[in-house]
């Protein structure tokens, strides 16, 4: 059983096909990338494993079970966080409160319960926090901790946002473009972070991105796609000197 | 300005974030209690109604403040309230049994609307909601041997529990006593993993997907809470007025209650109580102002109306946030004295929106 596969997935939007017979496998522990130019389906293949489309054929499997055709709130249940390329925080909400809303699949408290606060709601409140507390600390967010996500710089929002999808507690974290809008040094706290989570959190990660000094620090594989199509996979060096690739960003050579 | 040094989680949890924060609230407490010994009789029947109103207030904050679901249809669930309540009592249950059944009864139509609002966003659900409106006060209008059409319902005193409702006084203390039971309850709500979920899909229906939260069933129970609220002040607004008839329920009471959120400040329960409180006493100091402005203006029709709507072009232009976003203003300008500055609360802009998935 693999721990996550993708299979011959296509999507077609009216007439033009977004995403075709991409086949993938993801191993538990490792960094795979997603890179490709704009408009090659990356986002797409995202949007497909959050069930935010539904696929026009093809199957996703996490754990053995397959996912394409579950309702998609289920999928943060299983296990799935994701981050978004033009961050989709809680914006009228602080820090705190975006992380705890990460929090959500493991609420085990009853409505009726919360309308009163029982002191069983009060406990499960302070595990939340306790956990949360654990993604605070392990991203250096203390001092945003009370923010308003509205008045954060660019760079916080972004480590805001990987925080909250590690709240989700994730066997699988997707991260849509980590790094772009970022500066050099903000980039490279990124890479020290992805690092970290596949070292020391153990969560598998998959990404997209474009920042090519990054994929190839981190990044234990490579799926290269271009308008739709698979062009390579493999290492971060093998799928760079595939001329298919070179060709797809550079254009033929005459 | 004071410091509030953190040491433990319940710090955030708690109702109230330190002593002084209870002491004010300890003394707003008493003031209220006392409120039928400062004022005169005409008054407390204002009070009543702002606190009628903080209830349908609460309601429409949980609705469009939290949860980000628009709605102009509130007055049908006033009326399903009222007419239940009327109803009830005229089959002679007890004043607890009947208020329970109009909060029910206004939560079942809550979820009727709840459901194509699923499907609907912004506009399209202000209009939705909006029909659903008008088609409660047709049916209401119609359905003479229940309601008694356009003739209207009378309603007996409240009888609670042996102790009749005669006066204002009264009333007011059973409304204070629903006031803060509602209040208790909407906050232990927001400060819980559903109320969160709630601030989720107000800010991102789509991040809040991925973070796990069933938006159909979030967006159902904020509509069917938003609804019984709004039942139960309805039953006690027929038992305020003793009599309800159809043109009670209409749009511009929707529209009325709609705008009690945005002047009170989105977002917030102060929100509600201002915005209540601002709705009920603008047309009594409209009446005062009139004997006092020259008899060219004061005795101008539709002066009423053209206030109120200046002071919501007003708010919407100048303070976005309402009455309460104007007060947390005032406050940080003297907790801060004097180093406030201007654009401290001016919202940044945001340029990445454009092409985000809705």
């Amino acid at each position: 059983m693999s721990f996550f596969k993708v299979e011959n997935l296509s999507i077609q939007f009216g007439g033009v096909k977004a995403v075709t017979n991409v086949s993938f496998e993801v191993q538990q522990g490792e960094v795979f990338t997603i890179i490709g130019p704009n408009g090659a389906g990356k986002t797409t293949i995202f949007n497909l494993i959050s069930l935010i489309y539904p696929p026009t054929s093809g199957r996703i499997t996490f754990e053995g079970r397959e996912i394409t055709g579950m309702t998609p709130h289920r999928v943060a249940n299983l296990g799935i966080a994701r981050t978004f390329q033009n961050i989709e925080l809680f914006e009228h909400a602080s820090v705190l409160q975006n992380l705890l809303i990460g929090r959500h699949n493991h609420t085990t408290t009853k409505l009726w319960q919360e309308l009163l606060f029982l002191p069983s709601v009060r406990r499960a409140e302070i595990e939340h926090r306790e956990a949360v507390e654990k993604v605070i600390d392990f991203l250096e967010l203390q001092h945003h901790r009370d923010s308003m996500v509205a008045g954060l710089p660019y760079g916080v929002r972004k480590v805001v946002e990987l925080g909250r999808a590690l709240c989700i507690g994730p066997k699988l974290l997707l991260l849509d473009e980590p790094s772009s809008g970022l500066n050099p040094e903000e980039t490279d706290d990124m890479a020290f972070w992805i690092e970290d989570i596949k070292k020391d959190l153990g969560i598998t990660v998959l990404m997209v991105e474009h920042d090519m000094s990054l994929v190839s620090r981190v990044s234990d594989r490579v799926l290269a796609l271009a308008q739709g199509e698979m062009l390579s996979i493999g290492t971060s060096r093998e799928v760079q000197s595939d001329p298919k690739v070179i060709e797809a960003y550079l254009g033929k050579q005459e | 300005m004071r410091f509030l040094f953190k040491t433990d989680y319940d710090q955030d949890i708690r109702l109230f974030k330190d002593g002084v924060q209870k002491f004010w609230y300890a003394l707003l407490g008493i003031v209220l209690l006392g409120l039928p010994l400062l004022l005169p009789d005409y008054l407390m029947g204002q009070m009543v109604f702002i606190l009628i109103y903080v209830i349908v207030g609460l309601g429409l904050m949980l609705l469009i403040g939290f949860t980000g679901q628009i709605s102009l249809g509130h007055a049908a669930f006033l009326a399903v309230g009222a007419y239940t309540e009327a109803i009830m009592q005229a089959k002679g249950m007890p004043f607890v049994v009947s208020i329970t059944l109009a909060a029910l009864f206004a939560g079942a139509a809550g979820l009727i609307v709840g459901l194509p609002a699923l499907r609907l966003k912004g506009i399209y659900l202000a209009i939705a909601t909006m029909a659903f409106g008008f088609i409660a006060e047709e049916v209401v209008t119609r359905w003479e041997h229940v309601t008694g059409g356009n003739s209207g319902k009378q309603l007996k005193q409240i009888d609670f529990f042996g102790i009749v409702i005669d006066n204002d006084t009264k009333f007011y203390y059973l409304a204070l006593g629903l006031v803060v039971i509602i209040l208790l309850g909407m906050i232990n709500l927001m400060r819980s993993p559903t109320g969160r979920a709630f601030v989720a899909i107000r800010d991102s229906e789509i991040s809040a997907q991925s973070m796990g939260i069933h938006l159909a069933k979030y967006k159902t129970i904020s509509f069917i809470f938003s609804a019984a609220l709004t039942g139960i002040a309805g039953a006690l607004y027929a038992h305020k007025l003793q009599f309800i008839s159809p043109e009670q329920f209409n749009l511009l009471v929707s529209i009325e209650m709609t705008t009690l959120v945005f002047i009170g400040g989105l977002g917030s329960f102060h929100g509600a109580i201002f915005g209540a409180a601002f709705i009920i006493a603008l047309p009594q100091l409209i009446v005062f102002a009139k004997d006092v402005l020259p008899a060219a203006i004061g005795q101008q029709t539709g002066l009423q109306p053209t206030i109120f709507g200046l002071i919501l072009i007003g708010f919407l232009i100048f303070e976005p946030l309402g009455i309460y976003g104007r007060w947390v203003k005032i406050r940080t300008y003297f907790s801060l004295f004097p180093f406030y500055r201007r654009g401290m609360f001016r919202r940044q802009k945001t340029y990445m929106k454009s092409d985000r998935l809705k």
